[in-house]
């Protein structure tokens, strides 16, 4: 009787705890649940975030301009050998080229604006082309060049906003003194107009309540402090009242500048940049920026192009984007595959430079850490884990390799630049120096992860291989090794990957610097100045070009895919040594 | 205590001249780990081809004992051991005989099962290659297979040689390790508990199969089952607290026991 009373009440209280442990299972398993989707989604986020800055940064537009190599320009010895092509003027030939496409343009300056349309450093391209093939000498050549960065982020669309707008009148344009004088015979501006009107009105309104900021704080300060504030509110107030009666004045005309949208107007061969908007939405002025609009009369095939970002809050002018716009229409700007990316190094200029110089260093970097820091790893750690006895000694020694893991990875470019390049004369910026570092900072990562790997396998391995007579180093290379070598193996490739992603040891032996050419893949290259992607990530993140900012994304793309080929490289060997153990 | 030592000697020597010649002969074997004493003065002479069951309680220093014989104890640190131990009157514990060529000789099978992660052929195999005791491909197919036979395990694993030995069940993958003993062909075969981790049935194949080896080679057999040692083994040693107890025929020690110890144990009393 007693026994059923007690098995009852034990089992009241194991349901009476019951839904409490459940709910605990409940609430770790949502913990665990929640921790894994936000970490997926910050993932997400983080690859959609790198994608969409950087996937533009894989095409380029560039111009394809005939042209025509000169013998004289290009040659200037005559006899096509490789040191008088070398001293001919390229330049030349390439502004040429760009003068024959808008023969209108003859001012200095102007011409300055156009030659801009590119960066010079094409130039040695065409040389090399040219070097690479004399025979093209005094023929005319196709020649592809990367349009001029600010350029090519305009036409891919990031530079500016900017809308076109259809019409629907008969345009007619005709000198008026200098400037010309645009007539449409349907109210195609009034749109503008209302636009300007409501952007100046707002302006107005912006300025006086700056005014009475002013005022307020004016109130609250003393002595010269709220003068000036006082000073400020009037001139505020001022600019406002300006604003304003610019509005009511000529009739409602209203004046464009660099301040506000620029409105083209353009047709065929021909874009006029309005410098007034008349309050009627028929007519304005305007000034021609492309071909000859001086007498036009019922054109019904036109457009205005308004670019909302004002000229004076922009890097690129109203002509440089007429201009583009107009190689554009001619079928001379083709978008590509950005090839810079890949058979460049790096370069002052944005549409030139490439990671090919980072690439070609962090493979040079890397095979120094893999053939340095995987052997010595791994033979540290099967002598330690296998032979080694247990004492004092190897007590401390496992002990500093533990703190070496943790030691912050400047501190070892500081000894790579005392003993590899002060002690042993190595040379600076060198993919061999920046390999023994980051070994150095590499090896207690494999070491650790090898003693862990050999420690995992069981002793019943290696007391079957000493029974049948092998010896200790024999069950060690044919049992526990194989054993342990997917394990060994995961963290090589995760120290790797971390010696992958350093920048900060690479600053002390001077690869984090600007280095204008790749080094050869070869044993010569492991001493020609050099640096590795992280270090190109950083150096273009720095980039004062707005165009080295989907480049920086683009270059960690490629960072990004050569990790992953690394791990997958890992898994698929993963993969062999387990299937065959 | 040398007394105690002397007796067991003599019941040795009692066996007389139908018995199979001395193959392993124990003087005074002591063993020490850490300085803590595991072993105590045990001296014992095992015939050849025949099984010696060595029984006792846990940590009696049976296991011990039989690791002294193929020097696995050196693969501990901090184990000492003293005394004279000869197999075939050559000494184990002499400097000049390497433990590798030792363990070629004598052989030993573990308490689990423990075939290498390589397929059956290979388990087998890695024994008479790395001794190059095959000339020829032909050879060592000629070795594994007759000692899978001996192991009466061919039958059961002829057509997927190239399977991970792992694959195999608990008592297949004994008899395995037992033919990966006797590819070597040794001369002695330590059995630490071979059927502890086996149901009943694999459990009488082994037993069999050790029948069979006796005719051959020279067992010895630590096991905690009293019906095993009386099944397989034509000796028995009783050991207890590092010491060897007693020592005789298996048919003696299980009906007649001279020592109260020996009495206590098998009829269950402690242990």
């Amino acid at each position: 009787m007693t026994d059923t009373s007690d098995t009852t009440s034990i089992r009241d209280a194991v349901s009476r705890q019951l839904p409490r442990r459940y709910r605990a299972e409940l609430r770790f398993r949502a913990a665990g649940l929640a921790a894994v989707a936000s970490a997926v989604g910050i993932l997400v986020i983080l690859l959609i975030s790198i994608l969409s800055q950087g996937l533009p940064a894989f095409t380029v537009n560039q111009l394809v301009l005939p042209v025509h190599l000169d013998r004289s320009v290009v040659d200037p010895e005559g006899d096509a050998s490789e040191a008088s092509l070398r001293r001919g003027a390229y330049s030349r030939v390439l502004q040429d080229a760009i003068r024959a496409e808008f023969p209108e343009v003859t001012a200095r300056r102007d011409l300055r604006n156009l030659f801009g349309l590119y960066t010079p450093l094409n130039a040695t391209r065409l040389m090399d082309d040219v070097l690479a093939d004399p025979s093209l000498v005094g023929e005319t050549y196709t020649f592809r060049m990367p349009i001029a960065d600010d350029l090519d982020l305009y036409l891919k669309g990031r530079l500016v906003e900017d809308r076109t707008l259809a019409t629907s009148g008969l345009l007619t344009i005709s000198a008026d003194g200098d400037a010309l004088a645009l007539n449409s015979s349907a109210p195609d501006f009034a749109s503008l107009v209302e636009d300007a009107v409501a952007t100046m009105r707002a302006e107005a309104t912006a300025l006086d309540a700056r005014a009475e900021r002013a005022r307020n704080l004016a109130a609250e300060l003393e002595g010269s402090d709220a003068e000036d504030a006082l000073y400020e509110a009037e001139r505020l107030s001022a600019q406002a009242q300006a604003l304003r009666e610019e509005l009511a004045e000529n009739d409602g005309r209203i004046e464009l500048n660099r301040d506000l949208p620029t409105i083209l107007v353009e047709l065929s061969g021909v874009a006029v940049r309005l410098t007034a908007l008349d309050a009627n939405g028929r007519s304005a002025s305007g000034e021609a920026m492309l071909g000859d609009a001086a007498d036009i009369s019922g054109a019904a095939d036109w457009t205005l192009y308004v670019i909302d970002t004002p000229e004076s809050r922009r890097r690129v002018s109203d002509q440089a984007i007429v201009w583009t716009r107009a190689l554009e229409a001619r079928g001379l700007v083709r978008t590509d595959f950005n090839t810079y990316l890949f058979s460049n190094a790096d370069s002052r200029e944005p549409e030139l430079a490439g990671v090919k110089g980072a690439l070609f260093g962090s493979i040079l970097t890397m095979l120094i850490v893999i053939c340095l820091s995987v052997p010595v790893g791994v033979f540290t750690a099967i002598y330690l884990e296998e032979y080694a006895p247990k004492n004092r000694l190897t007590d401390l020694i496992e002990v500093n390799i533990n703190n070496l893991a943790a030691v912050p990875s400047i501190v070892f470019g500081l000894l790579g630049l005392a003993v590899f390049i002060n002690a042993f004369g190595l040379p600076r910026s060198a993919p061999l120096v920046g390999g023994l570092v980051l070994s150095l900072m590499t090896l207690p990562t494999v070491i650790i992860a090898s003693r862990a790997a050999l420690k995992a396998v069981p002793q019943s391995i290696r007391q079957a291989a000493l029974a049948v007579g092998a010896s200790k180093t024999q069950s060690v290379f044919h049992h526990v090794l194989p054993l342990a070598a997917p394990g060994i193996l995961t963290g090589s490739i995760i120290g790797l990957a971390q010696a992958l992603g350093e920048t900060a040891p690479l600053l002390m032996i001077g690869m984090v610097a600007f280095i204008a050419d790749a080094p050869t893949l070869g044993l010569e290259g492991l001493t020609q100045p050099a640096t590795v992607m992280p270090v190109q990530v950083f150096l273009w993140s720095d980039g004062a070009e707005r165009a080295f900012e989907a480049r920086t994304a683009a270059a960690i793309l490629v960072l990004l895919a050569l990790m992953i080929g690394f791990n997958a490289l890992a898994i698929y060997l993963r993969r062999r040594f387990e299937r065959r153990w | 205590m040398p007394d105690n030592q002397s007796h067991i000697l003599d019941q040795n020597a009692g066996f007389g001249e139908t018995e199979p010649p001395i193959k392993v002969a124990a003087r005074d074997v002591c063993v020490a780990y850490d300085g803590k004493q595991a072993l105590n003065h045990v001296s014992i002479d095992i015939p050849d081809r025949s099984v010696t069951a060595f029984i006792g309680p846990s940590g009696c220093g049976k296991s011990t004992f039989l690791r002294c014989l193929n020097r696995m104890n050196d693969t501990i640190e901090g184990a000492r051991v003293t005394g004279s131990l000869k197999i075939d009157g050559a000494e184990v514990n002499d400097k000049s005989i390497d433990p590798v060529v030792l363990r070629a000789s004598v052989g030993m099978v573990f308490q689990k099962p423990n075939p290498f992660p390589k397929s059956i052929y290979d388990n087998v195999a890695y024994g008479p290659r790395i001794h190059g005791l095959a000339l020829s491909r032909n050879d060592l197919d000629g070795i594994v297979e007759s000692s899978l036979k001996k192991a009466g395990l061919w039958e059961e694993v002829a057509d997927r040689l190239n399977d991970p030995g792992t694959s195999l069940s608990g008592g297949q993958q004994q008899r395995l390790v037992i033919a990966r003993a006797i590819a070597i062909n040794p001369e002695v075969i330590l059995m630490d508990e071979p059927c502890s981790a086996l149901d009943p049935i694999a459990t009488a194949k082994i037993e069999e199969l050790i029948d069979e080896l006796r005719e051959n080679y020279c067992i010895i057999i630590v096991t905690h089952s009293m019906q095993q040692a009386a099944r397989v083994s034509q000796r028995t040693a009783f050991f207890h607290m590092g010491t060897l107890v007693e020592f005789g025929r298996t048919e003696d020690i299980f009906t007649n026991p001279r020592d109260p110890r020996t009495q206590d144990y098998i009829t269950g009393r402690f242990g």
